[in-house]
């Protein structure tokens, strides 16, 4: 395995930092094995690293090699000013308190890293440990900006590679959160890797270009990250309802901007582009369930993702006062998000300091409007339609991150026959991340996607054969993944694909609403198309 | 020589206390933030499970319980046993847990001490009698136990520090000099217990004319009565040193948990928080990206609303 031998090495090595290969990572559960026959990450393009900045096999941000003396102290300076700015109230004040305390009080006992996935699944490359960034960080803040002795805080050389590696880094971390989870002292280091986006992001224009130029800008620019305007967005929804009324037979209309309605319901768009059997299962269940409900055509609330969230506090802010401006000229009662963790999170639980007045429009989650449906019976369910293997994706930022924990698993009860629905290990609030969060899953320049599929998602991957390891594993078994969120459905849907887990072992995924809507007795049986994908 | 020990102590306490204080008012003066919470909430009622209020639809509409027995159970479970270490990191947690609570039963005798000065100065038949004995037994107990219990912890945590590949990278040289300090000034007042003051009489002696502000001269001479004295100077360095560095982190860890991975307090519609948090909109930002282009003068309302259409 090539790894770093020290945190110093990151400053001062001319070559990547790491080489991940198979036979460096524990084996898969069967029927994968030792690996020897799995692709290997394919190598970055020749020349590549004379063009961008190469921290190990792949390459997140595409952060240009600086071409002379000004151009490396420039890359300095500014990351100094950014962290500096980040240390203060008026610049900061959001994250300003949990900064600090991650800044200084880690006790160094390394007890986060075994938390981590990636790090995990690289086999334990020192590079990919929770604290690796963390500490670099910590030390740059001590020494060159607070000005502490090395003697107490340790050692390390600032210059422009210290500065774009760890930048670069930043982006190995799902800020899934499970480290914090472990820290006996509280130190979370998924909110330093977030940190470091935002320095980057903020002050140095530093950002992955699928989260910001094709992410939050066109989002704010367009409407939606999607590309899709509102005409557009009308367009596609009004051709999912006509095919999947005639798919289902159910009344599958979707309501648009009608004013006072109970419930806001904002999709991730990505919902509609490729999943669009989730858009028309939320639309069937809410209409037989009589909800008075919407859609919002206004620029930018008929896509709920915020993709801010993971980089950027202004871009965040902005998307967030979009979202609610619209819940608050239509009216309505709350917001409800479809199945998209991250804008769940983004809305509900941190812009809450940041809405007020006729902004503060109530936020709920989908999971337990859609129990309370199931539970009121007034669905007529048929659970038997659903008679095939279960299992459930915990997605980490409507679960570890807002406690809605039981209402998918209600929900899951009523809709699987006995003995189909197993948990994986370990589920709920210690899941572990699908390895698209915080932006991955729709990251995949140059071999990006490689590596996610080799490190970040492949824990994900080994629960999953784990949860299915007593069922026949091929195609005429199709055994399901509920997974319901759009960000973790990608992810899962690019590692079947890698590592043809669907046509060599019948494993398909999907959310929870399709589920619903396939025990809906009075539908068409067979809604879920294991095809689809 | 006989007011040395008095004055180191008083001085420490000293420093120990504004030191607290200064960094506990450090953390609480800070601005609020976003929320950031982390499931399981202890003071949730479901927090067995991780689950939370927000679990429930139209959950603004109901009255929120909060457990303040959850938080307390969870808390002293954290402080006392640091279960999260025992769960996480148990090859850790062999060598922390007896630092960590040799330390708690060092503060215990400490207390008992000086709390049984006290008495023994209001009511001196109380403490000659029975109950004065019992306090001595304790005092004895957590003191030489706790003294044993943490020398040997950072013993074990020095020896992980220097041996362990996964630690050695990120242990600062003040890393290793707070274990050893600690090494030093435990085993001095082992070394005291065992070679001077078996029955801890000279150490609640001087306890009682501490708090009673008599300073009266320590007994004997020679080993007898530098042991002592080295034993005040060092537990009490020690004491004023702790707060001044990292290991300050217990002020640090009420903060991460109680205003962070706990705090889970919504900002309700015309609630008591939306004054605050138009105050934090409207301070100035400086953030120099181009899509931002802060120049001080904006704020972050000014920002948060800016049309990106046009
Ligand atoms: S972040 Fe927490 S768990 Fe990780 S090394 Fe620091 S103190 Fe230990
Ligand atoms: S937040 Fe998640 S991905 Fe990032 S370091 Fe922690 S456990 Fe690993």
């Amino acid at each position: 395995m090539k790894a770093p031998k020290s945190i110093k090495d990151l400053p001062r090595s001319d070559e990547p930092l790491a080489h991940i290969v198979n036979a460096d990572q524990p084996p898969l559960p069967k029927p994968y094995g030792n690996g020897a026959e799995l692709p290997e990450i394919a190598p970055l393009k020749a020349g590549t690293a004379d063009k961008v900045v190469v921290l190990d096999d792949t390459v997140a941000l595409n952060i240009p090699v600086p071409k002379n003396k000004e151009e490396e102290d420039a890359l300095v300076q500014k990351f100094l000013s950014g962290l500096r700015k980040c240390l203060t109230a008026e610049n900061n004040w959001t994250f300003l308190q949990p900064f600090l305390l991650s800044l200084e009080h880690c006790a160094k006992c390394q007890t986060c890293s075994d938390a981590c996935h990636i790090y995990e699944e690289s086999g334990k490359n020192p590079l990919y440990r929770p604290t690796y960034r963390s500490e670099i960080f910590r030390r740059i803040y001590f020494k060159y900006v607070k000005g502490g002795s090395t003697f107490t805080h340790g050692d390390i050389d600032l210059n422009w590679k210290t500065v774009a590696r760890l930048i670069e880094l930043a982006y190995r971390c799902n800020l899934c959160r499970r480290c914090a989870q472990t820290c006996p002292i509280g130190v979370d280091n998924a909110l330093m890797a977030r940190e470091i986006r935002k320095i980057a992001s903020q002050e140095m224009g530093i950002q992955s270009k699928e989260c910001h130029d094709n992410g939050s800008m066109l989002q704010l620019k367009v409407g939606s990250s999607t590309g899709m305007n509102a005409l557009v967005v009308k367009d596609n929804i009004e051709f999912i309802v006509e095919d999947m009324t005639e798919k289902t037979g159910l009344d599958c209309s979707i309501p648009w901007d009608k004013e006072g309605a109970e419930i806001l319901l904002m999709h991730n768009a990505g919902e509609i582009m490729a999943w669009p059997e989730n858009v028309a299962a939320f639309a069937a269940i809410f209409n037989a369930a009589g909800v008075s409900w919407t859609l919002s055509s206004e620029h930018a609330a008929y896509d709920s993702i915020n993709y801010g969230t993971w980089y950027d506090d202004v871009q965040f802010a902005r998307t967030a006062i979009l979202h609610a401006k619209a819940a608050a000229k239509l009216k309505v009662k709350k917001i409800v998000f479809g199945e998209c963790g991250h804008a769940h999170k983004a809305l509900t639980v941190i812009a809450d300091k940041v809405l007020t007045g006729d902004l503060n429009v109530p936020r709920e989650a989908a999971m337990p409007v859609l129990r309370d449906i199931v539970m009121s019976g007034k669905l007529k369910l048929d659970p038997s339609r659903n008679d095939f293997p279960v299992t459930l994706h915990d997605p980490c930022n409507y679960v570890r991150l807002m406690g809605v924990v039981m209402p998918q698993r209600e929900v899951m009860k009523k809709v699987t026959p006995p003995g189909r629905f197993r948990e994986m290990e370990p589920h709920g609030v210690h899941n572990y991340c699908c390895g698209g969060g915080s932006g991955f899953a729709i990251m995949s320049g140059h071999n990006f996607g490689d590596w996610r599929h080799h490190l970040s998602g492949r824990k994900k991957l080994r629960q999953v054969l784990e949860a299915f390891k007593n069922e026949p594993m091929d195609k005429e078994h199709p055994k399901y993944i509920c997974a319901p969120c759009s960000n973790c459905k990608g992810q899962l849907r690019d590692i079947i694909n890698y590592y043809d887990a669907w046509e060599k072992h019948g494993i398909g995924y999907g959310g929870l609403v399709e589920l619903i809507v396939n025990a809906m007795a009075d539908a068409k049986p067979g809604f879920i198309d294991w095809e689809w994908h | 020589m006989d007011l040395v020990p008095y004055v180191a102590a008083y001085i420490a306490i000293g420093i120990f206390v504004v030191a607290v204080v200064a960094r506990f008012l450090m953390w609480r003066k800070l601005p609020m933030h976003v929320r950031w919470e982390l499931y399981p909430v202890a003071h949730d009622k479901r927090a067995a499970y991780g689950g939370s209020y927000l679990e429930e639809t139209n959950w603004w509409t109901k009255p929120r319980e909060r457990s303040l027995s959850g938080e307390v159970k969870a808390m002293s479970a954290e402080i006392l046993f640091l279960v999260a270490l025992k769960e996480h990191n148990p090859k850790m947690w062999s060598r922390s847990f007896p630092f960590h609570f040799g330390l708690y039963l060092v503060i215990a005798a400490t207390c008992l001490m000086l709390g049984g000065g006290l008495l023994a100065a209001i009511s001196p038949s109380l403490m000659a009698g029975g109950f004065g004995k019992l306090i001595q037994y304790a005092v004895i107990g957590c003191g030489v136990g706790g003294l044993g219990l943490g020398l040997l912890g950072a013993l074990g945590l020095l020896e992980r520090r220097l041996t362990d590949p996964e630690l050695k990278d990120f242990t600062s040289p003040a890393d290793l000099f707070n274990l050893v300090f600690f090494v030093i000034a435990f085993g001095t007042a082992l070394a005291s217990f065992a070679l001077v003051d078996r029955d801890f009489g000279r150490a609640m002696f001087f306890a009682h004319n501490l708090v009673t502000f008599k300073m009266a001269a320590l007994p004997g001479e020679g080993m007898q009565l530098y042991l002592p004295v080295a034993s005040v100077v060092l537990l009490g360095a020690l004491c004023a040193y702790i707060p001044l560095t990292h290991m300050s982190h217990f002020v640090g860890k009420f903060f991460a948990y109680h205003a962070i991975r706990w705090n889970d307090e919504p900002n309700l519609k015309g609630g008591h928080e939306e004054k605050a948090i138009h105050a934090l909109l409207g301070q100035p930002v400086s953030w120099a990206a181009s899509h931002i282009k802060g120049d001080g003068k904006k704020n972050w309302v000014d920002v948060a609303t800016e049309d990106l259409r046009k």
